[in-house]
C-alpha cells in the first residue's frame, strides 16, 4: 500500500488538484478527437493531453514525490521536456502526410494550397 | 486526511484516462482514413504513458516512471515512422 499516510494536507492537495486536471485535460482532449468531423480539426484535438495534461502530471508527481522523500525530485523533467520536444515533430509530420494523401487522391475538403495574395502579385510584377 | 483526499483524486484520475483511452480506441477502430487511426495511436499511447505516471503516485514508487519514459521515446519513433510510411510508402529508403 502507499506510504501516503504521513503526507502533509497541502501537498496531498496540490497533487490531488494537478493530477485531476491533467487527467481531464487529456480526457477533453481525447473526446475532441472521437468528435470533431475532419482529420484537420481532429488532429488539434489531443495536443491538449500531450501538453497541459502531461505537464500538470508531471508537476503533480513532481511535487508528490520531493515532499515524500524530503529531497528534490526532477527527473519528471525529463518526460517533460521530451513531450514538448517530439509533439510538434510527429503533427507537422502527420499532416504533411495527409496533406499529400489528399491532394493526391483530389479530396475538395484540402485547406487552400494557393500562396498569399502579396506572394502572387510580387509575382506578377516581376514577370512584366 | 491527506490519504483519503490523495486516494480519491488518483482513482478518478485513472477512471479518466482509461476513458480517455477508450475514446482514442473506438477512433483507432473506426476511423476513416490511415491518418485518423496514427493520430488516435499517437493520443492513445500518450493516454498510457499518462495513465503509468498516475499509477506510480498511487503506488509510492519511481519504478513506474522508467516504464512512461520508454513508452514516450518508442511511441515517437512509431508514430514518426507511420507518417513517414504515409508520406513515401515505405519507411526506410
Amino acid at each position: 500500500m502507499s506510504p501516503d499516510t504521513e503526507l502533509p494536507l497541502w501537498a496531498a492537495i496540490v497533487t490531488a488538484a494537478l493530477v485531476l486536471l491533467g487527467a481531464s485535460l487529456a480526457l477533453i482532449g481525447t473526446v475532441g478527437l472521437l468528435r470533431l468531423k475532419t482529420f484537420y480539426e481532429r488532429v488539434h484535438a489531443p495536443t491538449l493531453g500531450t501538453t497541459l495534461g502531461i505537464g500538470c502530471i508531471l508537476i503533480g508527481s513532481m511535487v508528490y514525490f520531493t515532499v515524500l522523500e524530503t529531497r528534490p525530485v526532477l527527473h519528471e523533467l525529463l518526460i517533460a521536456f521530451y513531450m514538448t520536444l517530439t509533439t510538434p515533430i510527429t503533427l507537422v509530420m502527420l499532416v504533411r502526410a495527409a496533406l499529400y494523401r489528399d491532394r493526391y487522391h483530389g479530396r475538395n475538403q484540402v485547406p487552400d494550397s494557393d500562396p498569399p495574395k502579396s506572394t502572387l502579385i510580387d509575382k506578377d510584377r516581376g514577370r512584366d | 486526511m491527506s490519504a483519503m483526499i490523495l486516494h480519491w483524486a488518483l482513482t478518478a484520475a485513472l477512471v479518466m484516462l482509461t476513458l480517455a483511452m477508450a475514446c482514442t480506441t473506438v477512433r483507432l477502430i473506426r476511423g476513416p482514413r490511415a491518418q485518423d487511426r496514427v493520430v488516435a495511436l499517437d493520443a492513445f499511447y500518450v493516454s498510457g504513458m499518462l495513465l503509468l505516471l498516475v499509477f506510480g503516485i498511487r503506488s509510492g514508487s519511481t519504478l513506474y516512471f522508467e516504464a512512461a519514459l520508454v513508452i514516450g521515446l518508442l511511441g515517437f519513433v512509431g508514430t514518426v515512422a507511420l507518417a513517414k510510411f504515409l508520406l513515401r510508402g515505405e519507411v526506410i529508403e
